[in-house]
């Protein structure tokens, strides 16, 4: 029994160590990319402005790119603990 | 060979559905064209176009009909996460998405996107902290949750307040836009509209519940994307900027930045008490890509998406979308594809509201009118038609018979409603636009009252003052609980007292100011308990409510400029801290909460609740 609650803990550190990881790019392109939005509007890409580049596109691809990537990686985290659901 | 195998289930066969239904769709629009080339009226086309979308999804709603508890709260759970992504993209894009994104990007430039940066980013804290755990607890309603999470009546009830106050704010817009587009392309005086677009709505969801809506949100996503993306390329491609133009207009902004120049956009202002002469519109005095330099102009940019997504990480008709997949993974995969859907509209929007800019200020495009004589511009045929419904107004302040920037107003629809116009596309393509927005209004609507409904129903009427009624009692006042929603809804709507009820963005501090740090504790910290919980809602709300208040109407100044757009700020801070001190103050929960918030944390394993409750 031991052992098994050894690994729900485990499950659930590395559950908490994802979140935070994603939270924290979430944090970076929601809040302090635009923050810096008058900087960054000096620097171009594909002919815009970066600064506002980031608030009509950048950040919203980052945002989907990265809730395909984390349901993979939470998938992975539940497989290897062994509390995945069957398939 | 028969279309449908034998013995196939529905679920199986909904790819084949709903792309037979989309080809079907794009068939009847190709048709509606072909009939404008041969002289059929834009009356007739705008009135088809509305009717024939709304039959079909009055359609899908009557086959989805169901006199099972499980089937009507949560779709029986079967939905797949592709499908479920749709409809809730389409549950999530209001009316107001639709038709006044672009249109506050035009006028606000980049302060407004805060809302695309917010509506978006709130679907990673739903995907990360929400959804998956919800959907393992098992619960029908989200005051269902927090009502087993934490114990007691009290809980269940602060949530169901919560919910009724955010979601009867949004709601009442939405029924108000589908009374908007109904009362236009029908021809009827806006009340009787607004009864229409109430039957419409409730035809969809009144026999089948969750599951009729979930069926029609898909068919309603489909109509909106097409609505949305078609009229951009098609303008897109005859304006010479290629047919797929998201990733080319930054030479468009470049171009933007030099006629803001020559124009003097921002330096020239409208004279005058505009608010009084033309209502609800507004010039052009903000710069499109360039932000405002000081730190309060980002603090007010951050404070906006923040209270955007934790408000749409509490708002519970999205949470109860998750509440249908068959799995815990299945709900994050959901997810993703939910926002991969909403960014297709939403990444647009700004690229939209860019062209029509230019095509506006550019003299050297024959659709420009700054700049131009004002007789020559009263002239063009949109300008007529939309200045007679009040929609779009001149007046040539300084007397030199030119239009200058601050001498046109605009209502912001009209970028979306009057672009294809402006363009010179047929009228068929207005008429899309017609059916999209009132697809947009609909399921929005339709997943607004059937949250209120169901936790009226299930929360409050099974859970708290009749726990022995059965099925088809509770089922009938599911029922009932809709059509009074409903009613009261478009009652408010019909008196136009949307304008005292307040902007959408209320809807988003009230959920999160009352919701957010309950829900989210309620997996992430076991410790977390009901003194604690209650302490965060009637706080957070009262706070917050308190908050709003002041700002609004009490003649406080703003803490930080932080305005009535982002009390939820101030609320969910309070609520924060006094479900903490609270809940630290109080007993930790007894080992059997302890042990449940331990089983919604694993995927596997039984549901908390079970699938009939």
């Amino acid at each position: 029994m031991a052992t098994a609650t050894a690994k729900r803990e485990q499950h659930w550190q590395r559950t908490r160590n994802l979140m935070i990881t994603h939270l924290a790019i979430w944090f970076i392109f929601a809040f302090v990319v635009h923050w810096f939005a008058p900087q960054l509007n000096k620097i171009s890409f594909l002919h815009f402005p970066v600064g506002f580049y980031m608030a009509a596109q950048g950040s919203l691809a980052v945002f989907v790119i990265q809730l395909f990537i984390f349901a993979k990686q939470q998938d992975k985290i539940d497989r290897e603990a062994g509390v995945a659901e069957e398939d | 060979m028969p279309l449908f195998k034998k013995g196939s289930s529905f679920i199986e066969n909904l790819p084949k559905i709903y792309i037979l239904y989309t080809g079907g769709f794009l068939l009847f629009f190709a048709l509606l064209a072909f009939l404008e080339t041969r002289g059929m009226g834009a009356d007739t086309i705008g009135i088809l176009f509305v009717s024939f979308t709304v039959v079909i999804y009055a359609f899908i709603g009557w086959l989805s009909r169901t006199m099972q508890v499980d089937a009507y709260y949560v779709a029986g759970r079967e939905v797949p996460p592709v499908f479920n992504g749709m409809a809730t993209a389409a549950d999530w894009m209001s009316g107001a998405s639709f038709v006044a994104m672009a249109g506050g990007i035009y006028l606000g430039g980049h302060a407004y996107l805060a809302f695309v940066v917010g509506w978006t980013g709130g679907y990673v804290l739903v995907a990360t902290l929400m959804a998956p755990y919800l959907r393992k607890f098992g619960c029908y309603t989200v005051p269902d949750f927090i009502g087993t999470r934490y114990g007691g009546n009290a809980t269940r009830l602060l949530a169901v307040l919560v919910l009724v106050i955010a979601s009867f704010t949004y709601v009442t817009a939405q029924i108000n836009a589908t009374g908007t587009i109904a009362s236009r392309t029908l021809g009827v005086p806006f009340e009787v509209g607004v009864w229409i677009g109430l039957v419409s709505i409730l035809l969809c969801a009144m026999l089948g519940g969750m599951r009729a809506v979930t069926w029609t949100q898909v068919a309603q996503y489909i109509v909106l994307i097409i609505a949305y993306l078609i009229p951009v390329f098609w303008m897109s491609a005859k304006q010479g900027f290629g047919v797929f133009p998201h990733f080319e207009y930054g030479s468009a902004i470049q171009r933007i930045l030099e006629l803001e120049t020559l124009h003097q956009v921002g330096i020239l202002k409208p004279t005058g008490d505009i608010a009084a002469q033309f209502p609800g519109l507004k010039a052009l005095t903000v710069l499109h890509a360039t932000p405002g330099e000081s730190a309060i102009a980002a603090w007010r940019f951050v404070t906006l998406a923040a209270c955007m997504m934790l408000g749409t990480a509490s708002l519970p008709h999205i949470l109860m979308r998750y509440f249908t997949t068959p799995t815990v993974r299945a709900a994050r995969t959901s997810v993703a594809w939910s926002l991969f859907f909403i960014f297709l509209l939403y990444f647009t929007a700004p690229a939209l509201a860019t062209f029509t800019k230019l095509q506006l200020l550019d003299p050297n495009l024959a659709t420009s009118i700054i700049g131009r004589s004002i007789d020559e511009v009263m002239a063009l045929t949109w300008i007529q038609k939309w200045s007679a419904i009040g929609m779009v107004a001149i007046k040539d302040f300084n007397g030199d018979g030119l239009l200058q920037i601050n001498e046109f107003f605009l209502r912001g629809d009209i970028v979306v409603l009057a672009t294809p116009e402006m363009a010179g596309l047929p009228y068929v393509i207005s008429g899309l636009v017609a059916a999209g927005g009132m697809a947009a209004a609909m399921s929005t609507a339709d997943g607004l009252l059937l949250a209120i409904a169901n936790a009226l129903s299930h929360d409050l009427y099974y859970k708290i003052i009749d726990p022995k009624a059965e099925t088809r009692k509770r089922l009938i006042v599911a029922r009932v609980m809709l059509l009074f929603i409903g009613a009261l809804g478009s009652l408010v709507a019909s008196l136009k007292l949307t304008g005292i009820l307040g902007a959408v963005a209320w809807a988003f501090c009230f959920a999160m100011s009352g919701l957010f740090f309950p829900l989210v504790l309620g997996v992430w910290w076991k410790r977390a308990n009901r003194a604690g919980a209650i302490a965060g809602m009637a706080v957070g709300l009262g706070v917050g409510s308190w908050y709003l208040y002041m700002v609004k109407w009490g003649g406080m100044v703003p803490w930080w400029g932080m305005d009535d757009l982002r009390f939820g700020i101030v609320g969910a801070t309070a609520s924060l801290i006094a479900m903490v001190a609270v809940t630290l103050m109080t007993e930790a929960p007894d080992k059997e909460t302890q042990d449940m918030v331990d089983e919604v944390r694993i995927p596997r394993g039984k549901t908390i609740l079970g699938s009939s409750h």
